[in-house]
C-alpha cells in the first residue's frame, strides 16, 4: 500500500480542525455540569449526619448556610482542632451571627424575606453546646427557619 | 505522484459530543442540600411576664440526650432504636391511657369530627451531647410523626401523605400535627465541654 511507501516525497495531511470546537464545546459543558456552585471556601471539615428523615431544601436560593466543625488540617496550627463557626469565608464567633442573619436577610429580596432558612451544616462529632448557643442567637435575631443539614439514606 | 491520504471524516465528532454532553447531563447530579426542617420558637419578650404555661402534665413528653448519648423518654432509659414506637403510642394514645395525652375531637375542614392529639413532644439535650445523636433523635421523632401521618393519609384518602396534594396534605398535617419543642438549653450535668 501506498502508505507504507518509503522514499517518495509525501505531503503531510493537514489535521481536521473542523472538530476541535466541538470537543472544547464538550469540555466546556462538562465543567459547567460538574462544577458544584459554591461561593465560600470550606474551611472546617464538615462530615453531616445521616437522617433517613430528610428533606430537599425548598428553595436553595433563599438559604444561607452556617458550617460548624473542626479547622481543616492546614489551618489546624493556626486555629486549633476546636470546633468553629464558619460564616461565608472565616472564622466567627457566636457574636457575629447577628451581623450575618442581617446581612443575608437584606441580600434577598423584599417577599422572600420571610421565607429565608438557615442552614446549619454541622459535623456529626461537634458537641450541641455550640450548637444550641448558635440556636438562641438565632432565635434573637428572629431567624427561625432553621434546617439541620443531614445526608438521606439508612 | 504521492497519493493524498484522505481526510478523516470529522462529521460525527459532534454527535459523539453530544452524546457525551447528554450522558453526562443525565447523571451527575447537582449537590443538593437534604435535611430536617425545623422551626424555633421566637425569643421570650424579657417585659413579659413569665406566666405559668402548665400544660397539662400527660400532654407532654420529654426526651433527654445527656452528655453520654443516653436517651431517656418520659421516665425510663430507652434506646434510639424503640424511640419511635413509643412516640407513635404517646401521639396515638390507642388504650385512652389517663397517663397519655388527650384526643381532644377537633373539627377539621374538609374531613368533620376527628380525635387529634394535644401531644407535645419536648426535646432537651445537654451541652455535651454529640449532634449525631441529636440528630438521630430528630429523626425518630420525625419518623413517627410521618409514620402517623402516613397511617392516617391511608386511612382517610386511601393514599401515603406524599402521593396526596397539597390540601390533602394540609388536612393530615391538620390531623397529625407535629409537635417538637426544642426547649430552652439547660446546663444539666456539665461533665464535657
Amino acid at each position: 500500500m501506498s502508505m507504507f511507501k518509503k522514499g517518495e516525497k509525501k505531503e503531510m495531511p493537514g489535521i481536521a480542525s473542523g472538530s476541535l470546537s466541538d470537543i472544547v464545546f464538550m469540555l466546556l459543558f462538562f465543567f459547567m455540569v460538574t462544577t458544584q456552585m459554591r461561593e465560600t471556601e470550606n474551611k472546617v471539615v464538615v462530615k453531616i449526619p445521616q437522617a433517613s428523615e430528610s428533606v430537599k431544601l425548598e428553595r436553595k436560593d433563599l438559604a444561607s448556610y452556617i458550617n460548624i466543625g473542626t479547622p481543616i488540617r492546614s489551618l489546624q496550627a493556626q486555629y486549633g482542632t476546636d470546633a468553629r463557626i464558619q460564616l461565608n469565608d472565616s472564622f466567627k464567633t457566636v457574636d457575629d451571627i447577628r451581623d450575618f442573619v442581617a446581612a443575608e436577610r437584606d441580600s434577598k429580596s423584599e417577599n422572600d424575606r420571610a421565607f429565608m432558612q438557615i442552614c446549619i451544616r454541622a459535623d456529626q462529632d461537634v458537641r450541641m453546646g455550640i450548637i444550641t448557643d448558635v440556636k438562641q442567637e438565632l432565635r434573637r435575631c428572629s431567624a427561625l427557619k432553621i434546617m439541620y443539614s443531614a445526608r438521606k439514606g439508612e | 505522484m504521492a497519493k493524498k491520504t484522505p481526510a478523516i471524516n470529522s462529521s460525527s465528532t459532534a454527535d459523539i459530543a453530544f452524546l457525551l454532553l447528554c450522558y453526562f447531563l443525565m447523571t451527575t447530579t447537582m449537590g443538593t442540600q437534604t435535611g430536617l426542617s425545623r422551626r424555633l420558637p421566637p425569643m421570650p419578650d424579657p417585659n413579659q411576664k413569665v406566666e405559668d404555661q402548665k400544660v397539662n402534665r400527660r400532654n407532654i413528653i420529654i426526651v433527654k440526650i445527656n452528655s453520654a448519648d443516653r436517651i431517656l423518654a418520659g421516665s425510663e432509659p430507652i434506646d434510639v432504636s424503640q424511640l419511635k414506637d413509643k412516640i407513635k403510642i404517646f401521639l396515638t394514645n390507642p388504650t385512652d391511657d389517663p397517663n397519655l395525652p388527650v384526643m381532644e375531637s377537633t373539627e377539621i375542614a374538609g374531613l368533620g369530627t376527628r380525635k387529634v392529639s394535644k401531644g407535645v413532644i419536648s426535646l432537651q439535650n445537654d451541652r455535651g451531647t454529640s449532634y449525631q445523636a441529636y440528630i438521630a433523635v430528630q429523626n425518630e421523632l420525625v419518623k413517627a410523626v410521618n409514620e402517623l401521618r402516613d397511617e392516617a393519609a391511608m386511612r382517610e384518602f386511601g393514599k401515603k401523605f406524599l402521593a396526596l396534594d397539597e390540601d390533602g396534605q394540609k388536612i393530615i398535617k391538620d390531623l397529625v400535627p407535629q409537635q417538637i419543642s426544642e426547649a430552652e438549653p439547660k446546663d444539666v450535668g456539665k461533665r464535657r465541654r
